[in-house]
């Protein structure tokens, strides 16, 4: 199965399997991965699930949608180049060994 | 701290707080409390992602059972509270247990309202607020062909774009002049009609119920629902959503005020102040209501229950959140923010006929709530603006060429 690397600001990093088609917010809520919260339910309307792709995934990702361009703009923490909705990536194959970074705060 | 926090109900705001309470380390025991046998789970998909197989069981659970013992939350499921001792701090449940409280949190939610006509007892009559009655929808639609659903509101057309999505043949019947009439402006009610006709549900305005006809005597399977003019609606399956009516009786049997929900004053706090009341079934008085009210929603469910989790930390200020809902029928997101009871003005940004546009609602010249279809950005940026009290006028609003967005940071 696929995996995800979620760094927390610390540093601390937590490996987490993740099936294809579940999203990277529901894998980490399932994980107890802490500071991704999904409090909509992966809906685009509450912006506590935002997290920093590393780079090197970036052109791997789906493109933002509308939804999530709108709730990018009022992330708690700062939205950077490489912000995402962790409810807005599904996980794939190619997708092994994504890295994302958690931010210092969700709200 | 002998007694720590005990949340009554498990539902999103129950859960929810005693989340909070954790993350502001409060340091004692929590017991949360709930009578269905799930972990606490999503409601908003019950009746679109879930029904339609989108979303699974694990993606609606709102935490893992692991989650409860990491976080020392005792998870009491399938239990009840029958009964608060205010003298002594302590709830007593219908399996004879008891637990002891320093500060008690009341999130007992709403139950559906039962349809009060003849018939409405047969089988193939539903409701639709719990993870059970979704499943039972659920497996009831497979063989189900004609659908009627009781009631115009979010539930109930969102219950009707799903089935329709299955390929069934369905009504709406409402009862008022037109669709969602509490909560939005009629040019979005006209939307949504059109846009249910469009993909093939029959939409009946001023229908009002007066039976439930079926087969053989009381409680036998449904076959038609039967209006106040003479006519009817053929149906092998009948799903009403008529609104809900908030669980405070138990509040009540305390000796607590009651008033359309537990009546809580800007702390959520209720007249004992040990005790608070959130989510569905909190009466509140809400700065964008200009009153008390209870609102039915995940964000007020959560933000209700972060306030009450820091009051209960020590750290007290008022409910103050701006509220937000969404409803989503077919592949159109309708967002809401604000309460726009009691405008005086209604603007237009953006055309209906593209299906992408935003109602800002006036009253007095006041923005006080915006509804976008089709429109996140706006949605967001209109929970921003009514925030921070951006005096946006309806001139502005209505003029695309005005980036909304400068009002506020200069305001």
């Amino acid at each position: 199965m696929p995996h995800v690397v979620f760094i927390q600001p610390s540093g601390e990093s937590q490996t987490v399997d993740v099936a294809p088609g579940t999203s990277l917010m529901t894998a980490a809520v399932k994980h107890g991965v802490e500071g991704i919260i999904g409090e909509c339910g992966g809906v685009c309307m509450c912006a506590t699930c935002h997290v920093y792709v590393r780079e090197d995934f970036l052109d791997r990702l789906p493109p933002i949608m509308d939804t999530e361009e709108a709730v990018l703009e009022v992330t708690n923490a700062e939205r950077l180049p490489n912000s995402r909705l962790s409810c807005q990536i599904k996980m794939t194959e190619t997708l092994d060994g994504l890295t994302v970074t958690v931010p210092p705060s969700q709200r | 701290m002998a007694g720590g926090c005990v949340i009554v109900g498990a539902g999103q705001a129950g859960f929810e707080a005693a989340a909070a309470l954790r993350a502001e380390t409060y340091p004692g025991s929590i017991a949360l409390i709930g009578e269905e046998p799930h972990l606490p789970y999503q409601r908003p998909p019950l009746s679109k992602g879930y029904i339609l197989d989108k979303q699974g069981m694990d993606e609606i659970e709102l935490r893992p059972a692991q989650f409860f013992r990491d976080h020392g939350i005792e998870l009491m499921t399938g239990d009840r509270v029958i009964a608060i001792d205010r003298a002594g701090k302590r709830v007593a449940l219908a399996s004879g247990a008891s637990r002891d409280y320093d500060a008690l949190v009341l999130a007992c939610g709403a139950r559906n309202r039962l349809l009060p006509v003849p018939g409405a007892d047969r089988d193939g009559v539903l409701y639709l607020r719990t993870l059970d009655e979704s499943r039972t929808v659920k497996q009831r639609l497979q063989d189900a062909s004609s659908i009627v659903v009781v009631g115009g509101g979010f539930i109930g057309l969102e219950i009707a774009a799903s089935a329709r999505s299955l390929g069934k043949t369905v009504t709406v019947l409402e009862a008022q002049p037109r669709l969602m009439p509490r909560v939005v402006a009629p040019l979005v009610s006209a939307f949504y009609d059109t846009l249910h006709h469009d993909r093939g549900v029959a939409v009946v305005c001023e229908a009002c119920v007066t039976g439930i006809a079926g087969s053989g005597e009381r409680g036998g399977r449904v076959a038609s629902v039967t209006l106040s003019n003479g006519s009817s609606y053929p149906a092998d399956l009948v799903v009403v959503g008529i609104g809900v009516v908030p669980n405070s009786e138990l509040a009540r049997d305390a000796g607590l005020e009651t008033a359309n929900g537990i009546v809580v004053d800007q702390y959520l706090q209720t007249s004992d102040p040990a005790i608070y009341g959130i989510g569905d079934c909190a009466a509140h008085p809400n700065a964008f209501a200009g009153g008390r009210v209870r609102l039915e929603s995940v964000q007020n469910a959560a933000d209700q229950a972060r306030t009450v989790a820091a009051a209960v930390a020590g750290k007290r200020a008022p409910y103050a959140a701006v509220p937000w809902f969404w409803t989503d029928q077919f592949d159109v997101r309708l967002q809401m923010a604000g309460l726009s009871g009691g405008y005086d003005e209604a603007v237009t940004r953006g055309s209906p006929d593209s299906q992408k546009f935003s109602v800002y609602y006036f009253k007095q010249s006041r923005l006080i709530a915006v509804d976008s279809i089709n429109r996140p950005a706006d949605h967001i940026l209109a929970r921003r603006l009514l925030a921070s009290h951006a005096p946006v006028t309806p001139q502005q609003a209505g003029d695309e060429s005005v980036n909304l967005k400068d009002i506020g940071r200069h305001a």
